[in-house]
């Protein structure tokens, strides 16, 4: 009888097909956004079969060549081909900023829940340790964590994911703080479930909104970062294809004389943040109740 | 001998490539010069102590010396003439005993007269520096025995042994003398002050901008120096200097500057800028760490060298960096230089490529370590570390090696090498006056050569290189050269020189009188330069 009664109330949740398209609807920007990450998140995984040449293979013949049906981008100093390193360098910048955005939100995540959950000492030993780490800017923090270390991939990942923890933690904390007085969590530990199992089970997965919102936006700052790092000749090393560190190698020297150096990749840092940001602008909008009904 | 060295000096001579020998003009009394010193300056004022240009491009024009490289002929490499001496003495006792003699009339800038006790102070000080004073150069002079100041204008240095290598020691360009007085007072004075007898007097500093000097009216050199002064900028950034030299805030910098640098000056002030090349006694060293695995394996080495195609290399690379000739362990410009075809034998230089990658793929196959993977230590300088650099981990992965860089600043770099904390480096090697014999002095194991960082032992470069040291015969001291970079670089692949430097100078055309040289630490003094405003 009740089976009957379920079966016959009208499913009024939306597919996952009809979900994306109200996105793509409703946030065009977002949309765009989405697109350009979609493009250089393919680009960057495909790239040993897309890129038309090695990426770090130099070739005298053809230095600093202006774009051409040869080499659709240009060469740089060495000959090597602008768009297959640009291709290889979204490779880079989309591993350490997907791995530094995901690997700090988790950690934000589960510091952010759990300072809340315990509250107290804990809370404001943790709370007061993030203040520190947030004095600093982050592209200073990652500078200093990487003068540290040393640079190079895994190096430039810890420094950019280090001060992206504290960030997180302290706007999860804020919707955790919430969390923590709801009924449901008082059944829980009235249940006898342990800290963890409440921290991961039942509040962690109602903070989650707020969370994808950060570790979009991280994405972005972490691929900044990464640029700004090896810019500054401290990420990752040549011959290694990076977005910034082609800027370093080209921007100064090659600005009046071959400005395809510097032109192309710092068009693919804009558009890889800039998609980013829109889509992470959209997705706050489509998660956030009160932005949704507007 | 004496024929074969005045040929092969012509033809180095020559070889170094100066544009061409400036027409002779009537200098032009007068005027400001204001060039730039690529640095953010020296650790002290000293050039006794200190190593680098930053150093001697500052102080360089405040200080006499005794024996200097020809200032009107300075791309030569044998050419030595008198600063304070009146005249290059002939040697005695069996060629183990120099007398000089020195000018008389010369004065410091405080009055005081310039004697030969003070040419002794300051050599006493180079050659036997008293405990707690740091004398850079010293182990250049291990030939010396006695520094002898018998009167006022007599000035004599005593040998344990005859050596090829010491005239070209003594015109060391930091060898500045000093004021006996102040020395006998104060060992320390000339770290943190300035007073010589040079071309030009102190006249202002301020640490890490700019260093100012006016005309030394009382200069010996007649007629010089013709500028009412100077006035050096430190400006570390490249682009700064660029912009500088563009907007004509600065006449030019002495040390290099890249070819796109260069290209972008004749392009936006044509005759207005004049461009000055020269092969450069610097140049990169590839270091395999020879105590570590797997480089402790002679045939790793030879593999590593083996891969490297530096004829192709070099020539491409200096239209980006300044690098340009391929060379051995000596000077490319020198006597003592290998010939192409005694290059060529040598692991790092074949000119089949093919024939010596295939050579380097069987040599890591037999050595057990086919497609190595290493780190290869570099310092975080673009020009022209970071280009050689990446040319060479792409020349490695066409024998199958796969190489990352591991790019650190100056510090961290020299402290990496001095713990032997690296698997491969690439250094430099950037002498000043051409000395062959000194120089590859630098390639002896690090027991004997500390800076050295190959950590090799080889006691059979050691006997060829003593045996150099003591020869007097040129021809044979070349022959011997020979054997001793067989064996540094065929024999042992204990390092390997990786294109040596290329100096490009461009300067406002209106700078005259100033000739370039082999290197940045040579004719810096200014008493020969003149605008032409």
């Amino acid at each position: 009888m009740s089976a009957t009664v379920v079966d016959d109330l009208p499913d009024t949740r939306p597919s996952v097909w009809q979900a994306v398209w109200k996105f793509c609807r409703r946030q065009p920007l977002g949309t765009f956004g989405l697109v350009l990450v979609i493009i250089i998140a393919i680009a960057g995984a495909t790239a040993e079969l897309i890129a038309p040449y090695n990426p770090t293979a130099n070739d005298f013949a053809a230095m600093t060549e202006a774009p051409s049906w040869e080499h659709w981008l240009g060469t740089d100093q060495f000959g090597r081909d602008m768009l297959s390193r640009i291709v290889f360098g979204a490779r880079t910048a989309l591993i350490v900023g997907l791995t530094s955005a995901a690997v700090g939100g988790f950690a934000g995540l589960v510091v952010g829940v759990s300072s809340a959950y315990f509250g107290g000492m804990i809370d404001l030993i943790i709370q007061r340790l993030s203040d520190i780490v947030m004095a600093f800017p982050l592209i200073i923090m990652a500078l200093a964590v990487v003068s540290i270390f040393g640079p190079g991939v895994h190096n430039v990942i810890i420094a950019i994911t280090i001060p992206l923890i504290p960030r997180c933690s302290r706007v999860v904390r804020a919707s955790a703080l919430t969390v923590r007085s709801m009924p449901y969590i008082d059944a829980a530990r009235a249940c006898g479930f342990g800290a963890t199992r409440i921290i991961l089970r039942h509040m962690a997965p109602n903070v989650v909104a707020p969370f994808l919102i950060m570790v979009t936006s991280f994405v972005g700052q972490a691929i900044l970062a990464e640029a700004s790092l090896s810019y500054l000749g401290l990420g990752v090393q040549e011959p290694v294809p990076a977005w910034g560190l082609m800027l370093q190698g080209g921007a100064e020297e090659y600005a009046s004389t071959a400005p395809w150096i510097a032109i192309f990749p710092g068009l693919a840092i804009m558009l890889a943040v800039l998609g980013i940001n829109l889509f992470g602008d959209a997705l706050r909008d489509a998660l956030d109740p009160k932005l949704r009904e507007r | 001998m004496g024929a074969w060295f005045l040929r092969t000096g012509l033809a180095a001579l020559l070889a170094v490539g100066l544009a061409s020998a400036p027409r002779a003009e009537t200098p032009k009394r007068g005027g400001i010069l204001t060039y730039l010193i690529p640095a953010d300056g020296g650790p002290s004022l000293d050039g006794h102590k200190e190593t680098t240009y930053a150093v001697l491009h500052a102080t360089a024009p405040f200080y006499s010396v005794l024996v200097r490289v020809n200032p009107d002929n300075p791309a030569s490499t044998t050419d030595f003439v008198c600063d304070l001496c009146t005249e290059m003495p002939k040697p005695t006792d069996h060629g183990l005993t120099y007398t000089f003699k020195i000018r008389t009339g010369v004065k410091f800038h405080d009055g005081t007269p310039l004697t030969a006790h003070d040419v002794a102070a300051s050599w006493r000080r180079i050659v036997f520096p008293p405990p707690g004073v740091s004398s850079a150069r010293q182990n250049n002079f291990v030939m010396v025995d006695k520094i002898e100041d018998p009167d006022d204008t007599t000035f004599i240095i005593k040998l344990k042994f005859d050596t090829l290598s010491f005239m070209p020691a003594l015109a060391d360009p930091y060898a500045y003398i000093y004021s006996k007085a102040i020395l006998d007072k104060d060992q320390h004075w000339y770290e943190k002050n300035i007073m010589g007898s040079g071309p030009f007097k102190f006249l202002r500093f301020d640490v890490g901008q700019s260093i100012e000097g006016e005309r030394n009216p009382d200069y010996y050199h007649p007629g010089q120096p013709y500028l009412d002064g100077f006035k050096a900028i430190f400006a570390p950034k490249e682009s700064v200097r660029l912009d500088a030299i563009r907007s004509d805030r600065a006449a030019l910098e002495f040390r290099s500057m890249p070819p796109s640098a260069r290209d972008q000056l004749v392009a936006a002030l044509g005759d207005k800028i004049t461009v000055q090349e020269s092969d450069w006694n610097c140049g990169n060293v590839l270091t395999p760490n020879n105590a570590k695995p797997p480089f402790d394996d002679v045939r790793v080495r030879k593999a590593l060298f083996l891969a490297i195609d530096q004829w192709h290399g070099a020539q491409a690379l200096s239209k980006i960096a300044v690098v340009h000739t391929v060379g051995g362990i000596v000077f490319p410009g020198s006597p003592f230089a290998a010939t192409k075809e005694e290059l060529e034998k040598l692991p790092g230089y074949w000119p089949d490529i093919e024939k010596a990658r295939a050579e380097a793929r069987r040599l890591l196959k037999e050595s057990g370590h086919e497609g190595l993977t290493f780190e290869m230590l570099n310092r975080n300088v673009s020009q022209p570390y970071g280009i050689v650099g990446t040319w060479l981990v792409d020349e490695f992965s066409k024998v199958g090696m796969h190489v990352t860089q591991h790019v650190v600043p100056t510090g961290p770099w020299l402290d990496a090498m001095r713990k032997g904390d690296f698997a491969v480096a690439l250094e430099a090697n950037c002498q000043n006056v051409v000395n062959p014999i000194a120089d590859s002095g630098r390639y002896l194991p690090h027991d004997l050569y500390p800076e050295n960082f190959a950590y090799h032992q080889d006691p059979v470069q050691v006997e060829i290189y003593n045996k150099m040291l003591h020869e007097t015969d040129p021809l044979k001291a070349r022959a011997l050269m020979r054997e001793f970079e067989n064996q540094t670089i065929g024999v042992g692949a204990h390092q390997l020189m990786v294109t040596w430097w290329y100096r490009i100078v461009p300067m406002r055309s209106y700078v005259r009188g100033w000739k370039t040289s082999p290197s940045h630490y040579l004719n810096q003094d200014l008493a020969n330069i003149w605008l032409d405003k």
